[in-house]
């Protein structure tokens, strides 16, 4: 006989062994059979039995009982083919059938299952329940569908698990009917040594409630431009917030003047009014506003000569 | 390329290395923080004549992982353990922004590529 699909074989050689192996001992026959079968009654001729055979394109039929789905045997091409020899098609299958049948019961194992499909060599065993009733019929094909649909299934439970303890990494774990986390600085004027504490300290703070490393950059890139517009531009400094939530992050910077005489014109790229001392720390060149808002997915900016000035800007948080 | 490869093709120093020895993919240089801000990605190396805090800010916020002085800028101590602190990598040269550059791209390390004309008033 020769086995040139002997799952048991292949799982000892290049099958991951013990995943498989310990499968096929916790899998019962009746998860992974055919329960649709289809059935013939032991008063139909061979005849018939040939045409069922041709029609359906299959290889062997189990003959239960009409009252009960009581197994009575097994019907091959085998026996048809011996039925054929002595031309006798037009006798009761009951002749023909096999009655001696290998069966599998629909409550073990399937690696009992297996065992007895690798020592028969047979192509499919019969299943029946504890009261010898028919309940389906189990290939290889079968089983190896099976395991697949059971590794599938254990696949996707740990990709949920691991989708799970992803959205913790952003608010998920807080509760509540609206989330947010505020960070306040206090920025101060013409301090180019301390300046940038602010955004440094909000990227830190989004790096560790979990947002992604391109949301952190960007709002931090944002974040610095308006912060160093703070320190060359006002009298007295001014202040950044830093609105968290789930879905967005706002990030307000505000101060008390001189305020901007044309905002239209301080938004085009290259417009600078910045003092050399500012050219000189590498900034005035006029693309602070255009960069911030090239990293915002919105940007406003109100302003009153002599009175402030205020940019709001919001991020979106991407669905992780 | 990785910092001691850096440092070998332009017979340079390692000033502080960066705490993930990263392989940068792109150079920039600029002495301007804003182009290097705009412009900016990861995996980035920065070479740049500018010393103040403001280029390791820079350098932070834009997660580039190497900063790369030319032009025989030793810094002073101040930005070397901020840059430290920010696990950034501090390289010196002693050659002009112009040769640092083309010893490192002759080495095969690329640039960020043709940019898009953006008008200036």
């Amino acid at each position: 006989m020769s086995q040139n699909f002997s799952l048991f074989a292949r799982m000892n050689k290049d099958l991951p062994l013990s995943i498989l192996h310990e499968l096929t001992y916790e899998i019962q026959v009746s998860e992974v059979m055919s329960p649709q079968v289809s059935t013939l009654p032991p008063t139909i001729s061979m005849r018939d039995v040939k045409n069922v055979m041709r029609s359906q394109r299959i290889s062997g039929v189990p003959i239960v009982s009409t009252e009960q789905q009581k197994l009575l045997g097994l019907v091959s091409v085998e026996d048809l083919i011996r039925a054929l020899e002595q031309n006798k098609l037009d006798a009761a299958v009951t002749e023909f059938m096999a009655t001696n049948l290998i069966t599998a019961l629909d409550e073990e194992p399937v690696v009992e299952a297996l065992k007895r499909l690798e020592s028969t060599g047979f192509g499919r065993l019969v299943v029946v329940d504890k009261m010898g009733n028919l309940a389906g019929i189990l290939t290889k094909g079968d089983i190896m569908a099976g395991l697949l649909r059971t590794l599938e299934k254990a696949y996707l439970q740990v990709e949920q698990l691991q989708q799970d303890e992803q959205s913790h990494h952003f608010f998920a774990a807080l509760n509540s009917d609206e989330t947010s986390l505020t960070l306040r600085y206090r920025v101060q004027a013409g301090d180019f040594v301390k300046g940038g504490q602010a955004s440094s300290n909000i990227k830190k703070a989004l790096q560790h409630i979990g947002a992604t490393p391109q949301l952190a950059r960007r709002v931090a890139i944002a974040t610095y431009e308006i912060e160093i517009n703070l320190i060359i531009h006002t009298d007295d400094g001014g202040y950044i917030v830093a609105e968290v939530r789930p879905t967005q992050i706002k990030v307000v910077a505000h101060d008390d003047g001189p305020g901007i005489a044309d905002v239209a014109l301080a938004r085009q790229p290259g417009y600078s009014t910045a003092s050399s001392k500012a050219r000189e720390m590498g900034f005035g060149a006029g693309m602070g506003l255009v960069n911030a808002e090239r990293c915002a997915d919105t940007l406003h900016v109100w302003s009153a000569w002599s009175i402030g000035t205020r940019v709001e800007m919001t991020f979106d948080v991407a669905v992780q | 390329m990785r910092v001691n490869e850096i440092a070998a093709v332009i017979d340079g120093e390692v000033l502080v290395s960066p705490a993930v020895d990263i392989e940068v993919e792109y150079a920039f240089a600029a002495d301007l923080m804003s182009d290097i801000l705009a412009f900016a990605k990861p995996q980035m190396l920065m070479l740049t004549g500018l010393i103040n805090p403001q280029t390791i800010r820079t350098a932070e916020m834009s997660d580039i992982p190497l900063i790369l002085f030319v032009r025989g800028k030793r810094p002073p101590e101040l930005l070397l353990n901020m840059a430290q602190a920010a696990g950034i990598g501090i390289l010196l040269s002693v050659y002009s922004m112009y040769e640092t550059s083309g010893l490192l791209y002759q080495a095969g390390l690329s640039g960020i590529g043709k940019l898009t004309v953006i008008q200036q008033q």
